[in-house]
């Protein structure tokens, strides 16, 4: 035990210690709200922050891009057929691909007597692929979050519907989705393009149509449980009406699962576009979108790598992105991962 | 009666986020041949951390044994290998977990939950192994137990699956039994009947019980000698009839007052006001200071040694001194003593 | 579990039903005539094909007699194979296919599974770090876009690998892993919060308590319960590398059911896509029954409930 020594305990410390009693029941450290807390976890997140950043980046560049170049998306001029990328700043930099050769190692833009540098290059019909690449990267990231946001209404409409109202209605809506379920979604996405001509619309419908299934069944799974907690069965022997209840009791309670959701069917509606695209249903040349591009350059893949490799890069960060953002938030916000 | 463990001055810490968080500071103990030890104290006190550490169960890297000894049948636990701990586990110390609901594996059959460790230990082969897991079963009162050795956790009531519990900690007759509240998860009703068969086992198996809970009415019923501990320390240690009858730390007598009896001439449960010490940063003084109603200034400043009251009975606070001033007990310990 | 396994294969019979009448009225909605390619036809001389396949008559019969057909196992011929039937080249594709598939297979779940326990057992350390990363790029990075830049780095530029075709062992090198890939990425991250999840439990604690060796707590009680969750993604992952076969199968030229399927988009074989798609929901559904009731038969816990659920 400690060694104290006699002397240094006086008499005078046998009287009683004031000792404050208000700082007893404190509890320590402040109290934190779910949202506030969440948001604080995220940040402390680095993979989380750099790729919400990375996908910030992406997005403005998406919009600004296309605007950078002089030439447009469908502005062709054989001179600058296959013409590889240069940036003039980075052209001695060896291991970039921006030092305008072909994989010969001939200088093409010499070659050909071109002064005006394109940063990406450009394609078999000498179109700026820099603009295309942009202009393609905006429209995927379009049909993603339209996609996404058709997910999100229809998944909740149907899930809360189907949990809120229970009994006979949640059990044939939940057998109808048991049959849907069963059908996989290349197969109805493959049929309602075939069916409706591939574009954008047939692409968004075809994504949101086989999309809001498994939001509906978190949600109804999420409803289900807040339905019978205590604080949802006080409002409602209190008089809440159902419109009430939803609004200021499901909702809140519900949005995190939402959310995260929804951070992972942006990208998997990304990947399904550029899927479709890849296989030739998807967007139809003029137009651009990241499926179409890889595509595209995937032909030109043996003589021309680079034409595959900038829309390639862009898909994969932004799909790297998303997920680690993803997981980033579910990680700081899933009720279910607190302790 | 000879000790067979002995704890030595035991430091134990957990390495977080937010620093060194001291979990036990200096704890002394010894287990009797036969006997039942309990320890007592709210969650936070150190008690489960210092059975964790006896069977050296302590997650890593996060906690660390600072220094002290284990003295257990002439060997230092705090020294020996994982292997060599192996060896000790399950066949010369097992342990009782709180929760039978998710202490057993529900993949695997019970049976074979309680061969595992009779195969290890003892070398037995599958029959005998089987054999023997059937007469446990018998052993703790289940009933059938030759068709119930193959079924699985699930299929068993909260109170059977103990039974199986217990089973597996005492296939191999260990000497030492480790008991993390057994009876907390259960019904109160199953609460005696796993009490019951615990004190059976114990007359049939010699075996030495360190039962760790916060239930006074468990220790009366099961113990002999208790050790109550507070913010990683002993605070105050004795006989049962010691520790209920003449309790000295002001600690204990929170303890007893806040334990609800029949006899009681007041309606109210009394509490113990405010918290338990934040560990990350341990007071220097006495940790119950700040919650305690005697509090002097010394007690804020220095840890008190322990002052021997009787052969057994060991307490830790300044109000034995000679200079400090007569407390009296709580009336209703004075008055009524602890319920038995 | 008997009358769970009923309904199981009732709800698979309406879903089936639903799928072929979802296909057939989706190819009867396409515009144009199914001999794109024979373009300078005659009308007379589409009339008589038209009648030759049936496509005269009004779709009720049209489809009454497509499902009778379909019971007898006869999907049609092929517009574009000139009559033959739409069951050979099926036949005929799908073993390559299932191959390309099923080692695919085999490489997610040797090396997710790896990956996952080892991530898992060292948490927090670089090699959970490590693993992370490489599932993190597995899941994002769309599998044509690995099996481009595998084809261009190690086939086209390096010449250390085929490529494309499928004829012996070395052909089979990229369009695996490039299948694989995703599959690797998804086990190892299921696997990883499976292992976490299930160290953190009572009874491993309890198995260690027992003095049980490290292994045999990591192997026979970690493992084992981890992989319960794993099978449930079995599923989706096998409907996934149905996905991927598609492209992969473009990309390296292999002659497999993905491959034939685009090709009979591109050029209207109604019979063609009905019979893949058929085919293909089959599967799906098989798969996801099959893993259904492998997950009871690993999980006691359902495996002995009884007709209850």
């Amino acid at each position: 035990m400690m060694a104290v020594s006699k002397n240094e305990i006086t008499q005078d410390m046998f009287q009683p210690a004031v000792i404050d009693k208000s700082l007893q029941e404190q509890v320590s450290g402040p109290s934190i709200g779910f949202w506030s807390d969440g948001f604080r976890r995220l940040r402390k997140n680095k993979a989380a922050m750099v790729s919400a950043f990375i996908i910030l980046l992406i997005v403005i560049m998406a919009l600004v891009g296309p605007h950078m170049s002089k030439y447009g998306i469908d502005d062709q001029d054989l001179k600058r057929s296959n013409l590889p990328p240069r940036i003039s700043a980075l052209a001695n930099i060896h291991w970039l691909p921006f030092d305008g050769k072909n994989e010969q190692g001939v200088d093409v833009y010499k070659e050909r007597g071109i002064k005006q540098d394109l940063w990406f290059g450009a394609d078999k019909l000498g179109r700026d692929l820099w603009t295309r690449v942009w202009k393609g990267t905006q429209i995927s990231l379009f049909i993603a979050v339209v996609a996404a946001a058709a997910d999100l209404i229809i998944g909740v409409a149907y899930g809360g519907i189907s949990a809120y109202f229970g009994g006979q209605v949640d059990n044939i809506m939940q057998r109808i989705l048991e049959v849907l379920n069963g059908i996989p979604n290349l197969v109805i996405i493959i049929l309602l393009i075939i069916v409706m001509q591939p574009g954008i619309p047939a692409i968004i419908l075809a994504i949101a149509m086989t999309g809001w299934i498994g939001m509906a069944r978190i949600i109804r799974g999420e409803v289900l449980k807040l339905k019978n907690l205590e604080f949802v069965l006080a409002a409602r022997t209190l008089g809440a009406s159902d419109s009430r209840i939803i609004s200021k009791h499901m909702v809140p309670n519900t949005m995190s699962m939402i959310i995260i959701h929804t951070m992972f069917s942006v990208p998997g509606a990304i990947f399904f576009e550029a899927f479709l695209s890849f296989i030739g249903l998807g967007l139809q040349p003029p137009k651009a979108s990241l499926g179409v591009l890889i595509n595209e350059g995937y032909k030109m893949l043996s003589l021309h790598p680079y034409q595959a490799l900038f829309p390639g890069v862009i898909i994969s960060l932004l799909l790297i992105c998303f997920n680690i953002f993803g997981d980033g938030l579910r990680d700081a916000f899933d009720p279910k991962l607190r302790q | 009666m000879e000790n067979i463990l002995e704890i030595k001055d035991l430091h134990v810490s957990f390495d977080t986020y937010g620093g060194e968080v001291q979990a036990v500071r200096g704890v002394n103990l010894e287990l009797k041949k036969g006997e039942t030890l309990a320890i007592v104290g709210e969650s936070g006190s150190g008690k489960s951390v210092t059975s964790k550490t006896i069977m050296r169960l302590l997650p890593k890297p996060a906690a660390r044994i600072k220094s002290g000894e284990i003295w257990f049948n002439g060997k230092d636990l705090t020294k020996l290998s994982e292997k060599e701990m192996q060896k000790i586990r399950g066949s010369e110390i097992s342990m009782i977990f709180q929760d039978p609901m998710t202490s057993l594996n529900p993949t695997m059959s019970i049976g074979k939950q309680i061969m595992e460790g009779l195969r290890k230990h003892q070398k037995l082969g599958k029959q005998e192994a089987l054999q023997r897991a059937i007469e446990l079963l018998d052993l703790v009162g289940i009933p059938n137990p030759e068709a119930r050795v193959k079924q699985y956790p699930h299929q068993f009531s909260g109170g059977m699956r103990q039974r199986v519990v217990i089973a597996i900690a005492l296939a191999c007759n260990p000497k030492v039994l480790i008991a993390d509240e057994p009876t907390t998860a259960l019904d109160v009703t199953i609460q005696a009947q796993i009490l019951d068969l615990m004190k059976d086992l114990q007359n049939k198996m010699q075996t030495s019980i360190i039962l760790i809970t916060h239930d006074l009415g468990v220790v009366a019923n099961m113990a002999q000698r208790v050790a109550v501990m507070y913010g990683g320390k002993i605070v105050e240690t004795g006989t049962v009839d010691e520790i209920f009858y003449r309790p000295k730390h002001p600690y204990t007598w929170g303890l007893l007052s806040s334990m609800p009896r029949l006899h009681s001439k007041t309606d109210e449960l009394l509490a113990i006001p405010g918290t338990p010490p934040d560990l990350s940063n341990p007071p220097k003084g006495c940790p119950f200071a700040p919650r305690c109603p005697h509090a002097m200034k010394v007690c804020v400043e220095y840890m008190p040694d322990y002052t021997t009251l009787s052969e057994t009975q060991k307490t830790a606070c300044w109000l034995l001194d000679e200079r400090a001033p007569k407390v009296e007990p709580p009336e209703i310990i004075a008055v009524g003593g602890a319920g038995k | 579990m008997g009358r769970y396994i009923v309904q199981r294969i009732i709800y698979m019979i309406v879903t089936m039903f639903v799928i072929v009448a979802l296909t057939f009225f989706s190819m009867k909605l396409l515009p144009g005539t199914p001999y794109k390619n024979q373009e300078k036809l005659s009308p007379e001389m589409i009339e008589l094909l038209n009648h030759k396949y049936g496509l005269d008559k009004p779709l009720p019969v049209q489809f009454v007699k497509y499902v009778g057909d379909l019971l007898k196992g006869d999907l049609g011929v092929s517009f574009q194979f000139d009559g033959r039937p739409v069951t050979e080249i099926i036949g005929e594709r799908l073993p390559v296919s299932a191959d390309l598939g099923f080692e695919a297979m085999v490489i997610g779940l040797v090396f997710g599974l790896l990956l996952g326990i080892i991530a898992g057992l060292r948490r927090n350390t670089v090699w959970d770090y490590g693993s992370m990363i490489v599932a993190v790029i597995g899941v994002s990075v769309p599998s044509f876009v690995l099996a481009q830049l595998m084809q261009y780095y190690f086939a086209v530029k390096h010449h250390w690998l085929p490529v494309a075709y499928w004829e012996g062992p070395a052909y089979h090198i990229l369009p695996d892993i490039a299948l694989g890939f995703g599959p690797v990425a998804t086990i190892a991250r299921y696997m990883r919060t499976a292992m976490v999840d299930t160290l953190n439990q009572d009874y491993i604690e309890m198995a260690r308590a027992k003095g049980l060796s490290r292994p045999a707590v990591t192997f026979k009680h970690a493992v084992r319960n981890s992989l319960i969750p794993i099978v449930t993604i079995v599923g989706p992952m096998a409907v996934n590398l149905m996905t991927g076969v598609l492209v992969i199968e473009n990309i390296f030229a292999i002659p497999g059911i993905g491959d034939q399927f685009v090709t009979s988009v591109y050029t209207n074989d109604y019979p063609m896509i009905m019979g893949t798609t058929i085919m293909y929901s089959v599967a799906f559904i098989v798969v996801v029954f099959i893993v259904d009731l492998l997950y009871g038969v690993i999980d006691p816990r359902i495996r002995l409930a009884g007709g209850e659920s």
